[in-house]
């Protein structure tokens, strides 16, 4: 039996935290005896990109080419997806857990009946039926789920396994979607946000609140951003208030990270902030209130000024 | 045009989580349960709809007897009637079955619904209603506009924006800023308590998966702080010792 993994990309380029899913899928392929560990990708990628996902955890590559595929459209995705899932009898589909992902593993579970699951935190465990243990109430709590279906689709919360990188290659094996494919949404354009590294994508993120006093002071953040080579963010205030675009909002009601290194600058740390925040490996508090409840939370802290403190980090990092 | 909102009744964003009954329950006590943040916009954003297209608004809720105060605060906003489906909502692909069946008993138009819910975080049911339906459907939503039978959104994707153009009926998953949230005049408060609120049974349908337990994570141990003076040695510590530079 096969586990199927499904790698979003865009413009040419496979999103790197998409990949873990592979790693994931290898690791479960082990406690189910699934050998076969086939990554499908939708669209054009060169043939090195492709067959580098067997560095990632993949035996093999489905990829399927047409124009259908240019841009990531929902029902387009879904329905190709489930094609491959139908004509080779696949059990078991795993992606990462995205925006775009979400509608993907939606749709395929109700036109296949699969049993879904949705920010899945940790490997099967089959020990007595097949358990996975998904996060709840934005990282607040978490939960054991049970899951009964004899088709599955598990939507992996980014960071649940090392991205493995072994070296190794995987054959890709170009087909056709055999169902036709109807295109019922239209994109009629494309705005790319500012900055080069997408938040949810980003392995260090750097983060600033109101205690920056003001959108002109963000300078300071980007200059820390960019010797670190991380993504920029912004507390749910600061986004409402205008300083900052939306799309730079952390927390609950905002983006969800996950990266390696959160570090927060002028944000208190309300629950819905810390929320947004709390699956990174490394938080760091930088706030000039040693009160602030991101102190608690918090694996290092700086009580100071951030004006004086981030360019003191800024010029250690391009020092090293 | 004839719109429906699904609406999950939800722990405040500040709500405290626990659980009783040895994990297996959350525990309500002190807990204040609101409209889902993400469905409150989609809410307004169907009240705007209404106020500029002539729309009727129908909100449905997924839920035990207790969430009637939630639904009631929709109807305060604005909406015009109510449908509960009697029964605990357990699991996303029960819910969206639920969900489906309404839609197929009264042809609605326009189904709305939050990205996702704010307790379990799933941001699936909009999907699984669409393909159980046969119809598109979009998340997350930012701005919705309807030009005759073509709908007009703005969805976020990671790193910017998508704008597309799709026919109606479609469900869409909304988020922030698709409209303000509204809030409950004394009129509306008044109005909502005559306005319908239809409760029906559920349909048969099996829970595909079962929640076992519930857990809190574990406690975080105390942060290490950096002198201001030497806020360089930061740089050495994530580096060396927490190995994440």
């Amino acid at each position: 039996m096969s586990i199927l993994v499904f790698i979003e990309g865009s413009e040419g380029v496979l999103k790197k935290s998409s990949k873990e899913a592979i790693s994931y899928a290898a690791q479960a392929g082990s406690i189910l005896n699934d050998q076969e560990i086939v990554a499908v990708v939708l669209g054009s990628y060169d043939e090195s990109i492709l067959s580098n996902l067997g560095s990632n955890g993949a035996t093999k590559v489905i990829n399927v080419e047409g124009d259908v595929f240019a841009e990531n459209q929902i029902g387009v995705f879904s329905d190709s997806i489930q094609g491959i899932m139908t004509d080779n009898d696949i059990k078991l589909l795993v992606m990462i857990k995205s925006s775009f992902s979400d509608n993907i593993g939606g749709r395929i579970a109700g036109k296949t009946g699969a049993s879904v699951v949705s920010s899945v935190i940790s490997l099967p465990d089959v020990s007595n039926g097949f358990k996975v243990n998904k996060s709840i109430f934005t990282g607040k709590a978490a939960t054991t789920v049970s899951v009964n279906g004899d088709i599955k689709v598990l939507i992996v919360n980014k960071n649940t396994v090392e991205l493995q990188e072994s070296g190794d290659i995987a054959p890709v094996e170009k087909i056709q979607v055999s169902s036709d494919i109807e295109v019922k949404i239209k994109i009629t354009g494309k705005e790319k946000a500012e900055g080069d590294i997408l938040l949810e994508d980003a392995d260090i993120v750097v983060s600033g609140g109101r205690g920056l006093k003001g959108p002109e002071n963000w300078g300071i953040i980007e200059d820390l951003a960019k010797a670190l080579g991380a993504a920029t963010g912004c507390s749910k205030p600061v986004s409402d208030v205008g300083w900052r675009p939306h799309h730079e909002h952390v927390g609950q009601t905002g983006v969800k990270v996950s990266p390696n290194l959160y570090i927060a600058v002028g944000i208190s740390g309300a629950i819905q902030h810390l929320a947004g925040v709390n699956s990174s490996k490394v938080l760091v508090a930088i706030n000039n209130d040693p009160e602030a409840p991101f102190f608690k939370a918090a694996d290092y802290g700086i009580v100071g000024d951030a004006f004086e403190v981030l360019p003191k980090l800024t010029e250690k990092i391009k020092s090293l | 045009m004839k719109i429906l909102v699904c609406i999950t009744h939800v722990p405040d964003t500040t709500a405290k989580i626990t659980f009783i009954d040895n994990n297996t329950k959350l525990n309500e006590s002190g807990i204040q349960f609101i409209i889902g943040p993400y469905d409150d916009f989609a809410l307004a954003r169907a009240i705007e709809l209404k106020e500029t297209h002539g729309a009727t608004v129908t909100v449905l809720n997924v839920g035990e007897a207790n969430t009637e105060p939630t639904i009631r605060k929709a109807l305060a906003i604005g909406a015009d009637d109510a449908i509960r489906i009697n029964t605990a909502p357990t699991d996303s692909m029960y819910v969206a079955h639920q969900i489906a069946d309404a839609i197929k008993q009264e042809a609605y138009d326009l189904i709305l619904m939050g990205r996702e819910s704010i307790d379990y975080n799933s941001g699936v049911v909009h999907g699984i209603v669409g393909a159980l339906l046969d119809i598109p459907s979009v998340s997350p939503v930012m701005v919705l506009d309807i030009e005759g039978t073509t709908v007009k959104i703005s969805r976020e994707i990671e790193g910017g924006k998508e704008f597309l153009e799709v026919e109606l009926p479609i469900v869409a998953g909304c988020q922030e800023p698709i409209a303000e949230w509204k809030i409950p005049n004394m009129r509306g408060i008044m109005t909502a308590r005559s306005k319908p609120l239809k409760v029906v049974e559920p349909v048969a349908f099996n829970h595909s998966t079962e929640t076992v337990s519930y857990e809190n994570p574990p406690e975080k141990g105390s942060v290490k702080l950096v002198d201001a003076e030497n806020a360089e040695d930061l740089i050495d510590l994530l580096k060396n010792e927490a190995k994440v530079l």
